[in-house]
């Protein structure tokens, strides 16, 4: 069997690379994609855990459906707000948008 | 090499070259395609794992719903023809080093902290019947508020985004 750490560093492996698409993309959509990212590298450690911890109770695959409805949440209202930004700025480049930055 | 440790490092690498593409892809619409395939690997692990309903779950809401909603978005905000341009801003050297210390620090933990764990024999029980039976026993007060929220966010994204009353 593949031990655990190697589903652990393959999870931290996908969220780092999100990290680093969250914080150097300028289209928001690209922001939003690597947030996926994140979230999916998330759920591969609680399934991870969930399948790997001596009672197999299945509480980490339970958070991870959690963790998805959010997603799903956080993607719509996410759009909504792209589409709002779009509408207002005419861009969608997080680094132009600094209407409220000091 | 087992056949599953073969599936496990083929399908480990086939993620991570996908979600690589994801972040670093020029043309945004090439991102979201790269991602589709980040997210059958991703479910692939999950049947790895012996979790069939996630995987399932994993294909219909990410690969069936929010690739196409991300799609949609794209099609709304980016002129595609309008190609060129830089797609990073300016603190790509500090991500970078951010992301690959974050990396290196939970690597580092993980080989450290876990022992090879063996994992437990599987009872014979359908994993999407227990599933069923936990979110409606144990966990039905954050499932129903993870309902509630769900609903709060639908009405929240039409708020959002229809056009104001009266304006054109």
């Amino acid at each position: 069997m593949v031990p655990l750490s190697h589903y652990l560093i393959l999870s931290a492996l996908l969220f780092a690379i999100g990290m680093f698409g969250a914080l150097t993309r300028r289209n928001a959509v690209g922001v939003l994609m690597a947030l996926e990212l994140m979230f999916n590298a998330i759920n591969v450690s609680f399934v991870a855990f969930s399948r790997y911890l001596p009672q197999q109770m299945l509480q980490g695959q339970i958070f991870a459906i959690f963790v998805i409805t959010v997603a799903a949440a956080e993607a719509a209202v996410g759009l909504a707000i792209i589409l709002g930004l779009y509408r207002n700025f005419k861009t969608i480049n997080v680094d132009e948008i600094n209407l409220m930055k000091w | 090499m087992t056949v599953t440790q073969a599936v496990f490092y083929l399908m480990a690498a086939f993620t991570v070259g996908a979600s690589l593409l994801v972040v670093l892809a020029r043309n945004i619409v090439h991102c979201a395609i790269a991602l589709v395939f980040a997210f059958f690997g991703v479910a692939a692990l999950f049947i790895l794992l012996d979790a069939e309903f996630l995987a399932a779950t994993q294909v219909l809401l990410y690969v069936g719903g929010i690739t196409i909603l991300l799609l949609f978005a794209i099609m709304l905000t980016s002129r595609i023809s309008a190609r060129g341009g830089k797609i990073m801003n300016e603190q790509v050297g500090i991500s970078a080093v951010v992301a690959l210390a974050l990396f290196g620090l939970m690597a580092y933990a993980n080989l450290k902290g876990f022992p090879a764990l063996v994992p437990p024999m599987l009872a014979a029980s359908d994993n999407t019947a227990s599933l069923g039976r936990l979110l409606l026993t144990t966990y039905v007060l954050p499932f129903e508020v993870v309902s509630l929220l769900l609903l709060a966010a639908m009405v929240g994204a039409i708020v959002l985004a229809r056009r104001d009353q009266g304006k054109d």
